[in-house]
């Protein structure tokens, strides 16, 4: 029955399905995997590196992309569809300063995005967007945000949220592991994200690529290096924590 | 041209008209005029004349103007409003053609309440100028004539902007506009300082006014007094401006002691207050106060150019 609705994403079906949009929301689930943590004061995104064919130059695949000086996000699902709502977004951030004096915040760009994925909902000849974003950042008065939005066009904010494959796996582990003192601390909340990662992500560190942004700081992306110095650190706790385990057992 | 020397009409300095919008019509002219010139030259002079004037300081705006709506040698309102609330942490003081202004700033406060519920924030001073001056500059050429001061308190603090309708935005701290403003500006430029007390700022703003509408022919009536604070905008006071001027003039000179004067009972209170206040303003030049002997020492030195209009400003604040 669903193959007859699911031609034109204008038509309902007699259920009250939107087929296209929850097609869309499939291919989003095979996109690599994407988590975003909301920390005191640092806002942390994540994502599964594919790995890349030998031949093919490494730098020019990224899944994290600044919107603004104090606004960034990541994506999963159709890459091709995430460079538009890309380039739009940026458009929109400077337009907002030009006519408003003000940079944006998060929630204004984020609803902004939903409602471009919305109207291409609604829309004939035209598919959704085949993508979900996390979009983080801190507003003017310092306070730290993070979004979710998906091919619907609904948004809504979270403290912390995984989105594409095993997105589920990564949000069980963030519900068991956020706790008020996983995010105090700005190192702390960077290993849950790469945690939550390790989780899902085959061969450790090298799939891995992380950034964050700290208060009335710019974005900054973590080097290969330095996402391997955090992932050894993880180890030696787990190796600790381990030790400690079975000592108290024997 | 002969004839605009002998009327000392000043031609404004338009631009060919915008291609997008419709021709200025309605007016019937003689073959061979357009109908700008033609207007410059015989239309009717719309209400120009003013003086109106806004400061910001620590504790937020002042937004003062007369009432006198002029049209050439004819007064056509003696107690019009010149300053327009926007919203409520924002005011404009409006100059040029009552007209024009009143218009577009209805326009403009219809798009701010747009932008509030959109947003769910209260907009801020310089998004609103800048609305007001884009708006505005699709119309140079056409005649417009709206010079605006924006006064408000947003996230930032009191802010302040003078917008003009061939979308000139600026920022400042001071602005007076209108035929009165070279007079108000020397009154504010001699006397205003950041720190000031909030009555100083009222008395100054008074004093400004009055003094303009002293000597300008298309201001007077009486002097509006607004106030922009963190929790909105109030409106302060009206007093009629002859009166004011009157009282500014009767004031003593530097030099007398402070003697008690045959005046109602609120006045010792602002004596008082200035005194404190020229404590701890000794270092600054603010306005004269004559019972601070020891600070006054500065002040003495330019024995005339401190007149008794200053020495008023202390005395008469409570009773206008």
């Amino acid at each position: 029955m669903a193959s007859r609705y699911d031609r034109a994403i204008t038509v309902f079906s007699p259920d009250g399905h939107l087929f296209q949009v929850e097609y869309a929301q499939e291919a989003v689930k095979k996109g690599s995997t994407a988590v975003g943590i909301r920390g005191t004061n640092i806002v942390v995104l994540g994502v599964e590196k594919k790995s890349v064919a030998k031949l093919q130059d490494e730098r020019t695949v990224r899944k994290i992309c600044a919107l603004d000086d104090h606004v960034c996000m990541a994506f999963a699902g159709l890459t091709a569809d995430a460079r538009v709502v890309i380039n739009r977004a940026r458009v929109e951030c400077q337009s907002h300063k030009l006519t408003v004096e003000d940079p944006v915040t998060v929630e204004y760009i984020t609803r902004f995005i939903a409602t471009l994925k919305q109207k291409y909902t609604q829309s004939n000849g035209r598919r959704p967007f085949g993508i979900s974003a996390l979009i983080v950042g801190f507003d003017d008065d310092g306070i730290p945000r993070l979004y979710q939005t998906d091919p619907s066009g609904t948004y809504h904010a979270w403290k912390a949220n995984a989105i594409g494959r095993s997105a589920k796996t990564v949000r069980e582990f963030l519900e068991k592991n956020y706790t008020e003192e996983a995010i105090s601390n700005d190192s702390e909340a960077i290993k849950l994200a790469i945690k939550a990662l390790l989780e899902v992500v085959q061969s450790a560190g090298k799939n891995i690529e992380l950034a964050i942004i700290r208060r009335d700081q710019p974005l900054k992306m973590f080097s290969a290096k330095e996402i391997e110095l955090q992932v050894t650190e993880i180890e030696k706790e787990k190796e600790e924590a381990e030790k400690k385990k079975s000592k108290k057992s024997t | 041209m002969a004839l605009q020397d002998v009327c000392k009409w000043q031609v404004p300095d338009t631009q060919g008209l915008s291609p997008h919008l419709p021709e200025a019509g309605g007016w019937a002219v003689p073959r061979g005029c357009d109908p700008q010139t033609f207007l410059q030259i015989y239309g009717p002079r719309l209400a120009h004349g003013t003086t109106t004037l806004a400061f910001r300081f620590r504790h937020g705006v002042i937004a003062a103007a007369d009432t006198r709506s002029s049209c050439g040698s004819y007064v056509a309102c003696p107690a019009s409003r010149k300053v327009i609330p926007v919203h409520r942490h924002l005011l404009g003081t409006t100059s040029g053609t009552s007209a024009d202004c009143v218009t577009w700033y209805r326009v403009l406060q219809r798009e701010l309440r747009l932008r509030e519920l959109r947003e769910g924030q209260l907009p801020s001073v310089a998004g609103t100028a800048k609305l007001l001056s884009t708006m505005m500059s699709r119309y140079r050429g056409l005649d417009l004539c709206v010079a605006t001061a924006l006064c408000g308190w947003d996230h930032s603090g009191p802010a302040l902007f003078y917008v003009y309708s061939d979308g000139t935005c600026l920022q400042g701290d001071i602005f007076s506009v209108g035929s009165g403003s070279p007079y108000a500006y020397g009154v504010l430029d001699r006397s205003y300082h950041y720190d000031m007390t909030i009555q100083e700022a009222y008395t100054l703003a008074r004093c400004a006014v009055a003094h303009a509408t002293h000597r300008d022919a298309y201001s007077g009536g009486s002097v509006d007094l607004f106030h922009v604070q963190e929790s909105g905008w109030e409106y302060v006071s009206r007093s009629d401006a002859y009166m004011l001027y009157m009282e500014l003039q009767k004031a003593p000179g530097l030099e007398q002691e402070r003697e008690p004067e045959p005046e109602p009972e609120p006045e010792r209170e602002p004596e008082r207050e200035q005194e404190q206040e020229a404590e701890v303003s000794q270092v600054r030049p603010g306005p004269a106060t004559p019972q601070d002997a020891a600070g006054g020492g500065e002040l003495f030195v330019e024995p005339e150019e401190v007149t008794a209009e200053d020495d008023g400003i202390t005395v008469k604040t409570e009773m206008i």
